[in-house]
């Protein structure tokens, strides 16, 4: 058998100007369980998407079991014997566990009776040699999650897989479920099977793999034998350290209270609870970062503040003003400003210009509108100078926005909200994909803003941003604030750790 | 089959393939979702789709451009080929700015043609319940009516679908059924003409409810409607606060939630104006040209209009053209039939026009670029 059973090497994957893989090497041994470690956005939900064959790789080498490999699709991964469990579920929820299974088949025509029972005894034997459980008659929709994370797994195995590479597979899970779900990676293990897994989970990484490459920022930074390591290590390779001379600005004189939230519970798509009674305050001229790994609440807390999303429970005061149930226009109107966290997907309109998207926020007014009317020549003077004193560089005022770079949308955007002298700007990832220059920009500017006496609330995975700029940082896991630090004795170590879900001394991390 | 069989095949297709066969250099076709629409695709459409049919009509044993050129004079060699042509672009036209105006936001209206029928009712029922009005009233009350039972008509399509998100194009169509039904019980029932000979139909309406003719013609007055509505729905669309709320929803719905612009408000009002406009289109098909309300008053304008929305790409001015050229298709769809060809020849040629406009919207995003550039 060969060493390893995964070798990549220099692997560059693209989207737009964004290195999502910055030629990453890497290899798994055949046989271990082996973690990817790192924050959203570091880039292993990409390297697992190359291996599996759905995002072809810009540049780099894949070697499986020793020989080197083309995967161009799900197809030829799925012949090199590697299959992958994705972190939303790709099972047809009215069919069984048999029929998803079967699914895709082409090679018999007439599924009988004896048929299915055939393919019924392989499968139930599959579940058996694992201790993978789950009913198999009944359409999948009507399953645990646990149960339809099994199913999973089992489809992998029966079609065949021996490198199994499961994304994220504990997120979804109970604390009961993922201990079994540990347990069958060292059933599997045993057998042979190579496991990959994504996680940023290091008490799990800690029980379940055999080694772990940290990833930040597209890069593998460290590779280590979990004998070799502790999750304090982990941590600080996780969130990487200070950059020497990065400037802390100046600590600003924070004034009244902006915006104060008692016991915001708020849901999230599926229905679950996204955050549970979560209370904090914004003082003008602060900025308050909240930490965390995606997923756990951010996208919601910005969506509750902003008006996008129903609050099921709790208060929003705003300026003295209860706003928990006002309109979205109202908060704007009141001057609640919002950076998206997708800027493309929800903040501007791509196929129309700079001016239409400038106008987003004060068309209302009459400046731009008057008795209904567009009033031309004042708009497109007003965005032309708006634009100028932001810095965007685009090649005309109606070309559509998507053609501009990532840096330019940002500055737009920015541009959008921060000109209408907001009192409380919610930022989620403002310098998410920006080169450096870019990232500096939106940087200054969430500084003039705080300085100009405006609360600001900056929604971040990225540690080192939230670090830098603000005032006050709170650490949202699992849809609960867990931990709070001021400036100057936020440990960069310690915010780490309750990112990653482990327990402040004295508090449990829910879940 | 039995499961171990099974078992051996998916292990043997687990083997690795081994070395992928390297590939010559050249050139291939790649999708470009960004890709701008060329202007020439409209015109490359209707190229493209008479080239197809004009496979269909050498198959017939006919010459292709001798039934072209027949279909061509029919619906523009003449005075008569041109008014009746015309005659067919008002409810084509009116019925396109209306549709558009949905698709505008992605809110797919097929109902137009439902939305007509219903606007012919009504206009109908003006001149049924309301016999004593003075004459010059006729027409306002009757235009008015005719618009109104056509927004009513679409807002059964837009309340479902803003309030329970029921989908529009199911909604819209089935309505179409309904109107139509309706319009049958009233045409062989309460309003048909006793004096009728059992002709599905209402009396022949009062001069005073019909619209008037240019002279010598059967063009009516409702082409002033037609042209009326594309001028005001373009400056609607170009120069108020609700063409940019209506311009953003297009593009992004979900920044335009971020500016608090609602879709629910938007849906409810562009369905009224929507079937408003079909409504309008009803009133004058009734008052203009059909002088009563009748059994198949329209033969699919509503569907039609689809097409005649798509090929202007949504713009109000660009639909004047279009609806004329359809219209003409139409007409000269009937003058082919003296070829010995069936009418139906003008319909094959508006679905092969609409495939091959649809299918251009993808094609054209398709670029040639050298491998690996």
């Amino acid at each position: 058998m060969n060493r390893y059973a995964v070798e990549m090497s220099g692997i560059v994957k693209r989207f737009g100007e964004t290195a999502a893989a910055d030629r990453v090497d890497f290899a798994a041994g055949a046989g271990e369980v082996h973690a990817l470690l790192g924050e959203n956005g570091a880039g292993k939900s990409t390297i697992m998407s190359v291996l599996a064959g759905i995002y072809r790789a810009d540049g780099g080498d894949i070697r499986v079991n020793g020989q080197p490999a083309r995967i161009r699709s799900p197809k030829d991964a799925q012949a090199l014997g590697i299959g992958m469990v994705h972190q939303n579920f790709r099972l047809v929820p009215t069919l069984t566990a048999l029929d998803n299974m079967v699914l895709g088949e082409k090679r018999e025509l007439w599924r009988g009776k004896r048929w299915r029972s055939g393919k019924r005894e392989e499968i139930e034997a599959i579940c058996r040699q694992y201790g993978l459980p789950f009913p198999i008659d009944i359409p999948v929709g009507r399953l645990s999650v646990g149960e339809r994370q099994r199913v999973e797994i089992v489809k992998l195995l029966y079609k065949g897989a021996d490198i199994l590479l499961l994304d994220e597979p504990t997120s979804v899970l109970t604390p009961g479920e993922a201990e079994s779900l540990i347990g069958t990676l060292a059933e599997l293990k045993k057998s042979g099977k190579t496991i990959l897994m994504t996680t940023h989970k290091l008490k799990e990484v800690m029980q379940a793999a055999d080694r772990i490459s940290v990833m930040r920022k597209g890069r593998v930074v460290a590779a280590r034998r979990r004998e070799e390591t502790s999750a304090g290590e982990l941590a600080e390779l996780m969130v990487g350290r200070m950059p020497e001379g990065a400037d802390a600005p100046e600590p600003a004189e924070p004034g009244g209270i902006v915006l104060a939230v008692e016991g915001m519970t708020v849901q999230a798509d599926h229905g679950g609870a996204a955050l549970r009674g979560i209370r904090f305050a914004v003082r003008e001229g602060e900025i308050v970062g909240v930490a965390g790994v995606a997923g756990n609440g951010q996208r919601e807390l910005a969506e509750a503040l902003t008006g996008l999303r129903e609050w099921s429970g709790g208060s929003m005061t705003y300026r003295g003003e209860r706003m928990e149930r006002a309109s979205i226009r109202s908060r704007i109107d009141k001057g609640i400003a919002h950076v998206p966290e997708d800027r493309m997907g929800a903040g501007l309109a791509g196929s129309l210009g700079l001016v239409d998207n400038l106008l987003l926020k004060s068309y209302r007014t009459d400046d731009r509108f008057r008795f209904g009317l567009y009033r031309k020549r004042l708009t497109e003077r007003w965005a032309d100078e708006l634009a100028r004193s932001f810095d965007v560089r685009t090649p005309g005022l109606s070309a559509p926005v998507r053609q501009l770079s990532g840096g330019n949308q940002q500055k737009l955007l920015l541009a959008r909200e921060i000109d209408r002298r907001p009192k409380l700007l919610i930022a989620v990832h403002p310098a998410q994909g920006l080169d450096v220059g870019a990232a500096a920009f939106v940087h200054r500017k969430l500084l003039e803003l705080r300085d100009e006496a405006a609360g600001v609330l900056l929604i971040s995975e990225d540690l080192d941003e939230v670090l830098q700029l603000s005032d006050r940082i709170l650490v949202l896991y699992n849809g609960a604030i867990i931990g709070e630090a001021r400036r100057g004795e936020a440990d960069r170590e310690r915010i780490g750790r309750m990112m990653a879900g482990l327990a402040e001394a004295g508090k449990e991390a829910a879940g | 089959m039995t499961g171990r069989e099974t078992t051996a095949k998916s292990a043997g297709r687990a083997k690795p393939r081994g070395f992928p066969a390297s590939r010559k250099p050249g050139y291939e076709i790649r999708y470009d979702p960004m890709g701008k629409a060329v202007w020439w695709l409209p015109p490359a459409s209707i190229a493209a789709a008479l080239l197809a049919c004009a496979a269909l009509i050498a198959m017939n044993g006919m010459n292709p451009l001798v039934v072209y050129m027949k279909m061509a004079r029919g619906a523009f060699g003449s005075a008569f080929g041109i008014s009746e042509t015309l005659v067919k672009a008002i409810p084509l036209l009116l019925c396109g700015l209306g549709v558009a105006v949905a698709y505008r936001i992605k809110v797919w209206n097929i109902g137009a043609e439902g939305q007509l029928i219903a606007g012919a009712i009504a206009a109908t029922a003006a001149t049924v319940y309301l016999p004593g009005l003075p004459g010059p009233l006729y027409i306002p009350v009757m235009t008015a009516a005719g618009i109104a039972a056509g927004a009513v008509w679409g807002l059964l399509t837009a309340l479902p679908r803003a309030y329970f998100n029921v989908n529009e194009l199911i909604t819209s169509l089935m309505l179409n059924y309904v109107a139509l039904l309706l319009l049958d019980y009233l045409v062989f029932g309460p309003w048909r003409d006793p004096n009728g000979f059992n002709f599905p139909g209402t009396p022949v309406f009062a001069p005073e409810q019909q619209l008037m003719t240019f002279q010598g013609t059967r063009l009516h007055y409702g082409l002033l409607y037609a042209l009326a509505a594309a001028a005001i729905l373009w400056f609607a669309l170009s120069k108020t606060r609700w063409g940019y709320e209506m311009k953003l929803l297009g593009s992004n719905p979900l920044a335009a939630r971020q500016g608090g612009i609602g879709f629910k408000r938007h849906v409810t009002l562009v369905m009224i104006v929507s079937g408003g406009l079909a409504g309008l289109a009803g009133m004058s098909e009734v008052s203009g040209v059909a002088h009563r309300l009748m059994y198949g008053l329209s033969p699919g304008y509503g569907y039609t209009a689809i097409i005649v929305a798509w090929l202007a790409k949504l713009n109000p001015w660009a639909m004047i053209p279009t609806s004329v050229f359809v219209g003409g298709l139409i007409v000269g769809g009937y003058s082919v039939q003296s070829l010995g060809l069936p009418s139906s020849l003008s319909s094959m040629l508006q679905g092969a026009i609409l495939i091959c406009l649809i299918a251009g919207d993808t094609v054209g995003k398709l670029r040639i670029r050298r491998k690996g550039e």
